[in-house]
């Protein structure tokens, strides 16, 4: 080996090191929900890899963390139960009440309450999870799926699929104070950081309402539009905002694209071409990359949110539907 | 126009016992909760849910006609429940409730099943004279025209969910029937479809004795022609009703050679009566599949649906019902729930003012086939994805990737206005 030749091997070496070391101080474990699988997939937000698959829970759907990464919470629809897992070590710790068939929910920003949709009863239950106590029971539309905590706490949204409706309840006295009619089968709710605008996406009705909390007014309907692909398959669900405010990105189901709307101008920048119907959504907390379930492909694509492409697929359990990924 | 607004609690019809209860158990448990969170300004929040005036809900009444279905023998695996299209009525104005706990309207259900020999007309005047202006019809063609007639004047829309005949869609139509059943030409359209798909290109038709068999026979050959697919052999079932006869049914040698010989891919058969049609598979001298009204169906439901979110409405039927959903009961579920999309869509409870609106391009709704359903302006037919099915499982949804329409796909399936003789907008 010539000396030049060494010089640039340590170089080489010398810079993988020093690349290893800035995304070790990023490493995310992220989660994957497989509603059909009945299992979790732990996916390296390093390496991209899957590290394993686990057995746990019947039809597991909607999956969360609590803000300490202490935590992982998931909905295990056909056990009628929340499992409250350790994330290290994938067991279950605690088996919450949940109400009948959970679908998914929202936790308050300080770690508790846990807000719970009954998708087959028509209401949201309020369980302390430090109790396992069922705080409150909150009739709702149809179908209830979507669940946003405002980032103060003071306002939860619950979107109702059947009856199209964005319920907003007062998390202090538990009660709805107001009802906005959206379209079609809404899925997903997600806050801004500083709370003004909540988007709703709405399903069959292939839009995604960006609504003002405050004045409960419909500011916005974004539309979609991909050539070669069928208005009837554009299918918004889960919904992420960048933390800055500026950028959405939405899930368009079986057009298998995730858009990237300008949360600003509400235009779509480009549309990502993922896996098959993809439906939800995470950032790691550095918000480098964005995970996706793509539950007909069984894999979840990652993009890389600076670059806006779509970096890797890896396969996961049958059928993905939730993703979190750990705070730290 | 705006969609959004406000609508105060608690609502009227809400359960307040329950709510009281539930914030009773609110402040007593969750202390802790309720002191974390300090309410800022912007945030959303009202500062109390105060109680203004809520006027009483506004009642929707929806009638039902249906006809008692005859004593089945002794065994009849494909016995028609009691309470088809009434129980998927039910759910509907159940879930119509749900929603209307939050906009003011209720909504009630009033079935009237016909004796055999009952006359249609008159019972459908006296739902009328009752102030039934919203009326969902499971009844064949000349019953539903009979009601039509009968109800002339009073400003009753009409739901018809049992009659498929294209003729009510096209020289027979009315301005004030909606069509929630498929047309038998959407049914023929959907499965030629598949086979095209499929590239099952030769096919065998074997039409039933009834007028309905005729009926349907015509739509496949119309379609076949449609879709450039070849009907090699055209022949009538001439053995009697051998797939229900079942306790004493023979394998009769005549039948079984009936389909020798013939170069088809597949065989089309004509049986809505469920008379001979489920004596053919099998049974056939070539291995032959069989599709049309036995075999692979076409339809608007199946027990096996479960994607787009029906397992939900699955299990909430076979909660209430026991049973499973059928395409009837599915067809009156979304009968009901139109007039409940168009009522908190459009604000109104007004049978003529709902009527106008589910006429019009804003009118559309989720009805777990993945796609909107909504309504054809010439025809007033629901245009909808048709599922394509064997006894349990579904095996493709129409239309089919590929038939392309400028409007949408689903018109794709059954008379486009082009052709349609009908013209109602």
């Amino acid at each position: 080996m010539t000396p030049t030749a060494l010089r640039r091997l340590v170089a080489l070496l010398a810079g993988a090191a020093a690349l290893t070391a800035a995304d070790a101080a990023s490493a995310y474990t992220v989660y994957v929900s497989n509603e059909r699988g009945n299992s979790i997939t732990v996916i390296d937000s390093t390496t991209l890899e899957a590290k394993q698959t686990v057995k746990i829970g019947r039809r597991p759907r909607g999956i969360t963390m609590s803000p300490d990464g202490k935590v992982l919470f998931l909905c295990a629809s056909d056990d009628h139960a929340v499992l409250a897992i350790d994330p290290a070590t994938l067991k279950v710790m605690r088996k919450l009440k949940s109400g009948p068939d959970p679908e998914l929910f929202a936790l308050h920003p300080s770690g508790n309450p846990l807000y719970i949709a009954n998708e087959d009863d028509n209401q949201v239950t309020v369980l302390d999870v430090e109790q396992n106590k069922v705080v409150a029971q909150v009739p709702v539309g149809t179908e209830p799926e979507g669940m946003a905590v405002s980032p103060d706490g003071a306002t939860l949204v619950a979107t109702s699929e059947t009856t199209s409706m964005a319920h907003f309840i007062d998390t202090k006295t538990n009660k709805i104070f107001a009802n906005v009619l959206v379209d079609a089968r809404p899925r997903f709710a997600e806050f801004s950081k500083d709370g003004k605008r909540l988007w709703v996406s709405a399903e069959v009705g292939g839009t995604v309402s960006v609504i003002d909390p405050e004045t409960r007014k419909i500011i916005h309907k974004v539309t979609f539009q991909i050539p070669g692909v069928s208005k009837e398959a554009i299918q918004p669900v889960g919904v992420r905002l960048t933390k800055d405010g500026k950028t959405a990105f939405v899930a368009l189901g079986p057009a298998n694209r995730v858009a990237v709307v300008n949360a600003e101008t509400f235009e779509v920048q480009k549309y990502l071409l993922v896996g098959q119907r993809v439906w939800q959504l995470a950032f790691t907390p550095d918000e480098k990359l964005l995970f996706t379930t793509n539950g007909n492909s069984n894999d979840v694509s990652v993009i890389d949110v600076q670059d806006l492409k779509v970096v890797k697929s890896i396969k996961v359990g049958g059928a993905p539907w939730g993703v979190v990924v750990s705070p730290q | 126009m705006s969609l959004s607004w406000r609508l105060d609690w608690p609502g009227p019809g809400w359960p307040r016992l329950l709510l009281a209860a539930a914030c009773a158990v609110l402040l007593g448990a969750a202390g802790g909760v309720g002191t974390a969170l300090a309410q800022q300004p912007g945030g959303g929040a009202p500062q109390s849910a105060e109680a203004v005036q809520t006027p009483a809900p506004v009642e929707l009444r929806l009638g039902l006609l249906t006809r008692e279905v005859p004593p089945p023998p002794l065994y009849d695996l494909l016995a028609v429940p009691a309470d088809d299209a009434v129980a998927g009525a039910e759910l509907a104005i159940k879930d119509n409730n749900t929603t209307g706990q939050f906009t003011g309207q209720s909504y009630a259900l009033e079935p009237v099943t016909l004796a055999e020999d009952e006359d249609a007309g008159e019972a459908a005047r006296k739902l009328a004279d009752g102030g039934i202006k919203l009326l969902v019809v499971n009844l064949p063609a000349a019953d539903l025209l009979k009601v039509d007639d009968a109800v002339k004047g009073k400003g009753v829309t009409l739901f018809n969910i049992g009659a498929t005949d294209d003729a009510l869609r096209a020289e027979q139509c009315r301005a004030d029937v909606f069509h929630v059943a498929p047309s038998r030409a959407m049914l023929a359209d959907a499965l030629m479809q598949f086979l095209a798909m499929k590239r099952w290109t030769k096919l065998f038709l074997i039409v039933g004795p009834n007028p309905a068999d005729q009926l349907y026979a015509d739509a496949l050959r119309k379609s076949a022609k449609k879709f450039g697919l070849k009907i090699v052999a055209d022949k009538p079932w001439t053995f009697g009703p051998l797939g229900r006869d079942r306790s004493d049914s023979i394998t009769r040698s005549d039948a079984l050679v009936f389909s020798r010989g013939v170069d088809a891919d597949v065989l089309v058969v004509a049986d809505e009566a469920n008379d001979f049609g489920n004596y053919i598979p099998f049974r056939t001298f070539e291995p032959r599949l069989v599709v049309g009204t036995q075999g692979l169906t076409a339809g608007t439901w199946h027990p096996a649906q479960d994607a787009w979110g029906s397992a939900q409405l699955q299990n909430r039927f076979l909660r209430a019902t026991g049973r499973p959903m059928r395409a009837t009961d599915y067809q009156a579920w979304l009968a009901v729930r139109m007039v409940g999309e168009a009522a908190t869509r459009a604000k109104t409870a007004d049978p003529v003012a709902l009527a106008k609106f589910m006429r019009s391009p804003d009118f559309s709704l989720a009805a777990f086939k993945g796609v909107p359903v909504s309504v054809r302006p010439w025809d007033q037919q629901v245009r909808q994805p048709l599922l394509i099915a064997q006894p349990l499982g579904i095996v493709s949804v129409a239309p089919e990737e590929g038939f392309l329409h400028q409007r949408t796909p689903l018109d794709t399936l059954g008379m486009d206005e082009r052709e349609s003789k009908c013209r109602l907008n």
